[in-house]
């Protein structure tokens, strides 16, 4: 008789006698997730219970580590500065996304073209940007420099200082990133029933009350979507600061990924790597578990 | 009639200025990759200027030919990137077209307790299991090794692959496999002869965010490879930057970097439609 049918059955009503093919099929792919994720993760857990080094006998210390990262002033700093971080790349990424978005959302012809143009960034690696950055802003061969420094907006290296390094690193994850998000938003607004905006225009609506009182509101829950993307990827920022300012200067863009891969393979101290990512783990998962929430409310026009 | 053809005279004003923002921006976005390149090309002398030249004296390749003998060759860093990414492809490729069509196609005990538990890990960051993928990695002899870092890469990239050839095996009608089972399939011959075809944009589309994440993937590279000659390209990148084989020489970065570059793009470029649906798909659910 027809074969599939009957694995089919097998994998239903015979499941408790032999392993149904269905299983078989998903089997690899568990393997890998089990081996490469879950059993880390364990470990995490694990792991900020010792004092672990790279090499040699690791000994339980209990919640030592956690004591230590309480008096940790420069985790602090890092995740305070990771907060800042994620509060000021925000904006600049939305209002420029938003602006985007709008200019490509025309029937023009070419408009293909610069959604192309506007979003090509986002396929380059973040740290291969992070390194054309460097040099775009570098002191003595760099173009923006250069060019900056003639127009008297900077007289220190950009990468170097205070307050400008982080604002080079913003310049250079907007250019980035800011493709992903007017797509995001560009779906979102192309959703929106044109029959709105006609009502609006026979009702004599301009352009920003438009923009308040339809996109903007009709836009919400993809807009909440884009900003948890674009906020747990600001919290996760590593690529950027490694490369572009290595933590520099005094410490003073040192994220909480860079400060937990400062911990376990710069100090090998494993153990207080393990306490810092389970933290780390917790912050994101509380993100993670917002988004389930605003997302789990339909959009409705 | 005034008024028709003053309204459309307004019109050709607002699509020219349309236009030329459009323009400008494009400009702003394209400069930094195109004074790289344009820098890639000079004399390195020349791309070491300070303050810097607008454009080249002369053209010449010499940045390129001399990145051939850069530390272990060009052809070393830009191979090892290619080996990591083929075989990431490959495992995504293969193990997630399995387990989409498996979660698709079959019902098991547990089965929704399994997909479940595949897609909260996307959740998790992976910067917060390096430390102990890390020790996992040394127990295995993988620490240090390509396919090491490539059999990290491709666990990385299966949620989100599983969740999509899921949703790729899913769209495909079942009468399909009533047809084929009439014709004497079994489901190997299904999934191989019937639904594969048809689940192919899918598979390029897993296939392709694969690539990217792999080519461009930073951290993982950096912990995981510690020999130097297994770097690749963009912690080969970082070591020419930081001066690491003595001063840092900015015509070869730039070539560096336009190498480094150049596939994805044109990836992309080639394959845009796939990449843009699939984002959308996967960040919206």
């Amino acid at each position: 008789m027809q074969t599939i049918e009957r694995e089919l059955v097998a994998g239903t009503r015979w499941s408790r006698r032999r392993v149904s093919p269905g299983f078989l099929y998903v089997l690899p792919s568990l393997l890998f997730v089990v081996v490469f994720f879950l059993i880390p993760l364990a470990m995490v857990i694990w792991m900020s219970l010792h004092d672990w080094p790279l090499l040699g006998e690791p000994a339980y210390t209990g919640l030592d580590n956690y004591a230590a990262l309480l008096g940790d002033s420069t985790f602090w700093d890092g995740l305070w500065f990771t907060t800042k971080y994620t509060i000021l790349v925000t904006p600049p990424i939305f209002i420029c996304a938003y602006i985007l978005a709008h200019l490509v959302n025309s029937k023009m012809r070419w408009v293909g073209l610069f959604r192309t143009i506007y979003f090509l960034p986002v396929v380059i690696g973040l740290g291969t940007s992070s390194l054309l950055w460097v040099w775009l802003f570098n002191d003595q061969v760099g173009f923006f420099s250069f060019i900056l420094s003639h127009l008297g907006v900077i007289k220190e290296p950009v990468l170097t200082t205070p307050n400008t390094s982080l604002a080079g690193v913003i310049v250079m994850v907007v250019w980035k990133t800011v493709g992903f998000t007017m797509v995001l938003l560009l779906v979102g607004m192309q959703a929106i029933p044109t029959e709105l905006y006609e009502a609006a225009k026979i009702d004599g609506a301009t352009w920003w009350p438009i923009q308040f009182f339809i996109t903007i509101p009709l836009l919400r829950r993809t807009i909440a979507l884009a900003l948890i993307i674009s906020v747990v990827g600001s919290f996760l920022a590593f690529d950027q600061f490694f490369i572009m300012t290595g933590g520099g200067p005094n410490n003073s863009t040192v994220t909480v990924v860079y400060w937990i891969y400062r911990a376990s393979f710069t100090y090998f101290k494993l153990g207080y790597g393990s306490a810092l990512s389970l933290l780390l783990m917790v912050i994101l998962t509380a993100i993670s578990v917002l988004q389930l929430v605003v997302l789990r409310e339909p959009e409705t026009y | 009639m005034v008024r028709v053809a003053r309204k459309s005279g307004g019109k050709v004003y607002k699509i020219a200025a349309l236009y030329g923002v459009c323009c400008g921006i494009a400009f702003l976005f394209v400069l930094p990759l195109f004074w790289s390149f344009i820098t890639s090309l000079k004399k390195p002398a020349d791309a070491n200027a300070s303050p810097p030249n607008l454009l080249p004296s002369t053209l010449t390749l010499e940045n390129y030919t001399r990145l051939l003998h850069y530390g272990d060759g060009i052809f070393n860093y830009f191979g090892n990137s290619l080996v990591v990414a083929m075989l990431t492809v490959i495992g995504v490729v293969f193990l997630s077209t399995l387990a989409g069509y498996g979660f698709s196609r079959f019902s098991f005990p547990g089965k929704n307790v399994l997909f479940v538990m595949i897609l909260i890990t996307l959740m998790i960051p992976f910067q917060s299991i390096l430390t102990p993928l890390f020790l996992v990695l040394r127990t295995l002899s993988l620490q240090n090794t390509l396919v090491g870092l490539s059999l990290v890469n491709t666990t990385f990239q299966l949620p989100f692959s599983v969740f999509m050839m899921r949703n790729s095996f899913e769209s495909v009608p079942r009468d399909l496999d009533n047809a084929a089972a009439i014709d004497g399939c079994d489901s190997k011959a299904l999934l191989t002869r019937v639904l594969l075809p048809i689940v192919l944009p899918g598979v390029i589309t897993v296939g392709l965010f694969a690539f990217v994440a792999s080519w461009n993937e930073f951290l993982a590279a950096l912990i995981f490879l510690t020999d130097a000659d297994k770097y690749t390209l963009p912690i080969m990148l970082l070591n020419a930057q930081s001066g690491y084989l003595g001063t840092v020489d900015w015509g070869l970065m730039q070539a560096g970097i336009f190498i480094s570059v150049l596939p994805c793009a044109i990836l992309f470029l080639l394959l845009q439609r796939y990449y843009i649906s699939a984002l959308i798909a996967g960040s919206i659910k």
